[in-house]
């Protein structure tokens, strides 16, 4: 029994069934850890005792009879952007370097009821800000398929963690494609659940109405296993939907015949790189030979998606990240020492407070971070909100109707999850415009507040994972994950691995 | 759409971001680039479209009245910088003295 080669879902049943102790598969894993991650750097917090401690209690547990939860004895990694109180929660900035969360997410409480077993911490752009996992305070991911390229971003640590067997189930975020895409670029499958549908409570928050937790596995059965477990109702998130959960793992089997999936011809227009061009039009292929058909869709307004993303973003996490004061928590400036202030001819801040809190964020912030509050804070600024922010949620309006008006024709919408596969490490980190473009087939589920999936589709000439992408209706999660299985039951791209250095 | 190093200095203090002189030299710059770009949205007609602010329909959601238990005074100063055990400790408000 090799427990790095086993699905999420064979795993649980092996523990269950007494085949392998969860220490035996918690051992393993942390030994790939331990392994691999130096060359990877996907982990920032390791808690290999706590760990070992959880998964031994597991195995106590079964022995004595007594009952286990759905998850038990599962190796998960969690991005670290949901609050852990036993381990630290940075969000890869200098400015949580250290700190202690006194609650756990509500999805991080969720696992360790399933009987989960924690491994760790993963790296990610700081405050989930970027496309490359180059945005983190603590070093870069590298993609384990090349280590000389970038896994995307920002859950970077997550899919590479899963992609080089360092866990089999890893936990992410999206705001505008921050599971979809570097799952897409490490050749695993992720999901972004509708909004609303797993509860927000504790993970940090960039930007509120369109972050949105969500599993990254090998596989959308593994995908389909955790959404059980952390998908539902928390009266802690008042965005958080009441729908009951499926049970997604028991509606994966129905075939696809007479499935309607759109294709919108605007997708394969410039700037999308040939190889992936191919490889997602073998999967619409493989699609229609599984029994879909495919139509032509469009949405008219999908070109002004990262315009109206990188506004509605960076204002929401203006205001969200204006809580990292240097009072409560996080960094604070020493005094008497730095910068003066620009914004005053004498360079005197008005008081010795508001000096604290310019200096405090000045240190701790990285220049993205920064980047994307001052834009925020500009767009909704007197004189310029309604030529900013107000548009642009009137275009969010019109982008949305775009896909009510598809999903009147079609079940679900498929096409490219990244413009190129995995890029070479620095070739975008001096040009910002270059690297929002990352995220053009991404950041409209979640504007529109809908469901998207993404999973492997192929290979480039020089071994680089393609990802296809699927977004669907609002609660559509049983449909996306059923196509993206079915596809999986007819492919074996998924299973492909990464061969790592010794 | 250019913005001007006073225009930049000003959101700074806005955003309470200490900005140096090179700081505000290349935000500059990179500013208005990104606000050229998203000024992009101009070319649409809006003008009959409500604002989306937010994909679900719900308003306000409340919840009973209750007292429920919550962090304790010594959990919600754990990761604080300063504190004297009962409360967080910051630099004085108004004027010069009294920093913390």
């Amino acid at each position: 029994m090799q427990p790095l080669e086993l699905s999420a879902v064979d795993l649980v049943a092996a523990i269950r069934r007494g085949d392998v102790s969860a220490v035996q598969v918690a051992e393993a894993f942390l030994a790939r850890i331990e392994k691999a991650n130096g060359a990877i750097n996907a982990f920032l917090h390791i808690d290999r005792e706590g760990a070992l401690a959880r998964a031994a209690d597991v195995d106590a547990r079964r022995k004595a009879g007594k009952p286990l939860g759905a998850l038990a004895g599962l190796p998960v990694a969690v991005k670290d952007a949901l609050c852990t109180h036993d381990q630290p929660t940075t969000c890869a900035s200098k400015m949580l370097a250290g700190y202690r969360p006194p609650y756990d997410a509500h999805v991080v409480a969720r696992l360790r009821q399933a009987d989960a077993v924690l491994v760790g911490k993963t790296n990610m752009d700081e405050f989930a800000m970027g496309g490359s996992n180059e945005n983190s305070a603590f070093g870069a991911v590298h993609n384990p398929w090349d280590l000389t390229r970038a896994p995307g971003g920002s859950s970077g640590g997550s899919a590479a963690c899963v992609a080089a067997d360092m866990a089999p189930v890893a936990i992410g975020s999206d705001t505008g494609g921050s599971i979809r895409q570097p799952a897409g670029l490490c050749g695993i499958t992720g999901l972004k659940p509708t909004y609303g549908r797993v509860s927000r409570r504790g993970l940090v928050a960039f930007a509120s109405s369109l972050d949105q937790i969500g599993p990254m596995t090998r596989s959308a059965a593994d995908c389909a296993l955790v959404m059980e477990t952390i998908a539902g109702h928390d009266a802690g998130d008042a965005t958080s939907l009441a729908d009951d959960v499926p049970r997604y793992t028991e509606m994966l089997e129905k075939p696809l015949t007479g499935l309607r999936i759109g294709r919108v011809a605007a997708h394969f227009g410039p700037g999308l790189d040939p190889e992936v061009a191919h490889g997602v039009e073998e999967a619409f292929a493989a699609f229609k030979a599984a029994g879909a058909t495919i139509h032509d869709v469009e949405l008219p307004h999908a070109k002004y998606g990262i315009t109206t993303y990188y506004l509605v973003a960076p204002c929401e996490a203006s205001s969200n990240l204006a809580r990292y004061d240097g009072a409560h928590y996080g960094h604070r400036a020493e005094p008497g020492r730095g910068h003066r202030s620009s914004a005053h001819p004498t360079g005197e801040f008005e008081s010795p407070l508001v000096e604290m809190y310019c200096r405090s964020r000045a240190e701790g912030f990285g220049p993205e971070v920064k980047r994307r509050i001052m834009l925020g804070t500009y767009a909704l600024s007197a004189g310029y909100y309604d030529a900013f922010y107000a548009k642009a949620l009137r275009v969010r309006r019109l982008i949305r109707q775009d896909y009510l008006d598809a999903f009147a024709h079609v079940d679900l919408i498929g096409g490219p999850v990244s413009p190129t596969p995995a890029f070479p490490l620095g070739e975008k980190t001096n040009d910002p415009l270059a690297m929002y473009l990352v995220d053009m087939y991404t950041v409209g589920t979640n504007l529109a507040g809908i469901g998207g999936i993404s999973f492997p589709c192929g290979f480039t000439k020089g071994g680089l994972p393609i990802g296809f992408q699927l977004q669907g209706p609002a609660l559509s999660e049983p449909l996306l994950l059923r196509a993206a299985d079915r596809y999986q039951q007819l492919t074996d791209w998924h299973t492909r691995r990464p061969k790592l250095p010794a | 759409m250019a913005l001007t190093r006073q225009d930049v200095a000003k959101v700074g203090l806005l955003a309470r971001l200490a900005l140096s002189g090179d700081d505000l030299d290349r935000m500059t710059g990179e500013l208005s680039k990104i606000v050229g770009f998203v000024s992009q949205l101009e070319e649409l007609d809006t003008n009959d479209v409500a604002p989306l602010a937010h994909p679900l329909d719900t308003q306000n959601v409340f919840r009973a009245d209750e007292p429920k238990p919550s962090l304790t005074t010594a959990q919600a100063l754990q990761s604080s910088p300063r504190h004297d055990g009962s409360c967080f400790l910051v630099p004085a408000v108004l004027g010069e003295s009294g920093a913390a």
